[in-house]
């Protein structure tokens, strides 16, 4: 499994960190319960307490944006020094134009930027963040800004409607000296698995029902999190924080003890049972989450998972600087205590559910 | 509004981008070529801090075309820290919510959809104060 430099981590030259970070989530919340009650009346099995719904007038852009603006207001970098806008999601607004040149405008970054939208199931956004690391780890550039985010769809009635939420959020990569969490090694670890998938003109996606569970989620995300301790040479114990793709309560806690972590270590950013899959968002507002809390010398491994399937795994520590920045934006918790519920009606309307002609 | 339109537009749209008065050095919303408030030309291009509060409002039950999907919504005059008042619709807050004096700041949401296979117009709105929640000393 060795390549070609010895070692399977990937690492950039020059040390870099997350500079500025930044959360989503909206306002509305759809209760488990509800979906229950319209579909299978089944109120024991209930795999999250509720999840975050997108507004009427929200999409992976808007979205994008508040997380993006959040994420500099806690950099405090001149905009212009950012030479990427990477925005990863399974929800895009147009199948043909870019999300990324939208929230490129909106925060003023335009138009010495790359911008580009990535593509990989819920492991979208930690491909930009993957890819943000190399190109300011390179040198190509001081500034790099990374996006998960979503506004996940579900087939009405399917399992995966409990779930399907909206929320992520933005990652500013920069120099390791100004950074809150210096980045210290990745992992990516890949196979062409179908366990979810939906077609180019298909509304909702499917999936491969009890497939999505052993093959899919847990080899990928317990290989790349085993694979990056090993070659660190680090143990479960060397972890105050663990982040893994949430797309249900019980699979990254599953995960975590299958990996040796004790529940404490993944407390802090498990936030599905209360927001939901939020996909492409999902390791990343978690993370996110994690660093509204950590302390300095804390050490964080986030693993994503995306269908088709794949995780990147990534170590962080926290820096001295994240006391300052941290309430120079509002925390993931606030918006996650900014919460209205809604009924299934109500949600199927916002969702585009009901066929209006 | 046509694709050229919304476009030349996207900055102050997306963003509240207006001008500061190098004359008067009054605050200007939106952008134009001869200053409202005494009338000289050339202005320095600022974008707005966002914070303001609800002047007065109305909910709008009978939307015009392209605006329907959203109704019934709130639109508000808000008058902006810096001076300007600005006419917008609000959002994240029910109709019965909004009441006039209410500390208001713009979001970037999507105010129009063209149709099914049309662009999507992004703006700005505003809503009430996102919370912070208290935090242990």
């Amino acid at each position: 499994m060795a390549k070609q430099n010895g070692s399977v981590l990937l690492r950039p030259q020059r040390a870099v960190g997350i500079v500025g970070y930044g959360a989503y989530v909206p306002r509305y919340r759809l209760p488990a319960s509800e979906v229950a009650r319209v579909w299978s009346g089944r109120m024991d099995t209930l795999p999250i307490k509720e999840k975050a719904v997108a507004g009427l007038d929200e999409d992976t852009a808007t979205m994008s944006i508040e997380a993006a603006r959040n994420a500099l207001a806690r950099a405090r970098v001149d905009p212009h020094r950012i030479r990427a806008v990477w925005v990863g999601s399974e929800s895009h607004p147009y199948a043909v134009k870019p999300t990324s040149t939208i929230v490129a405008e909106a925060l003023d970054i335009v138009p010495l930027t790359s911008a580009a939208d990535w593509e990989f199931a819920c492991k979208a956004g930690t491909e930009a963040l993957q890819a943000a690391i190399a190109l300011v780890g390179s040198g190509m550039a001081d500034y790099a800004l990374s996006i998960g985010m979503d506004t996940a769809q579900g087939r009405p009635g399917d399992a995966l409607e409990y779930t399907a939420a909206a929320g992520g959020a933005a990652l500013l990569v920069g120099p390791a000296e100004e950074s809150v969490a210096r980045f210290e090694a990745s992992l990516s670890y890949v196979t062409d698995t179908p366990d979810f998938w939906r077609r180019a003109h298909a509304h909702y996606p499917s999936h491969g029902q009890r497939f999505t569970g052993e093959p899919a989620y847990f080899h990928h995300i317990t290989s790349a999190a085993r694979l990056i301790m090993e070659e660190t040479g680090y143990g479960p114990a060397d972890f105050r924080h663990v982040v893994l793709h949430q797309p249900n309560t019980k699979f990254p806690q599953r995960a975590a003890t299958m990996l040796g972590f004790k529940p404490e270590q993944i407390q802090a950013g498990l936030l599905v049972p209360v927001i939901g899959n939020t996909y492409a968002g999902s390791s990343l507002v978690g993370f996110s989450a994690v660093l509204d809390v950590a302390e300095p010398g804390d050490r964080v491994l986030v693993v994503s998972f995306g269908s088709g399937a794949g995780s990147d795994a990534f170590i962080f520590q926290v820096t001295e600087r994240i006391h300052e920045v941290r309430d120079l934006a509002p925390r993931t918790s606030d918006y996650i205590a900014r919460r209205t519920v809604i009924d299934y009606a109500t949600y199927a309307r916002f969702r585009g559910k009901m066929l209006m002609k | 509004m046509t694709v050229a339109r919304t476009w030349r537009t996207r900055r102050q749209r997306y963003s509240l981008v207006g001008e500061r008065c190098d004359h008067c050095h009054n605050a200007i919303f939106p952008p134009r070529d001869v200053c409202p408030y005494c009338a000289e030309p050339a202005q320095t291009q600022m974008a707005l801090s966002g914070r303001g509060t609800v002047y007065s409002y109305t909910t709008v039950y009978d939307a015009p075309a392209g605006f329907g999907e959203f109704a019934p919504y709130p639109v508000a005059l808000v008058k902006l820290e810096e001076g300007p008042m600005v006419t917008a619709q609000l959002t994240d807050v029910s109709p019965e919510e909004v009441t006039i004096g209410m500390p208001v700041e713009m979001v970037t949401r999507k105010i129009q959809e063209q149709g099914e296979e049309g662009v999507i117009i992004y703006n700005y709105k505003f809503r009430p104060q996102l919370q912070r929640q208290a935090r242990a000393a």
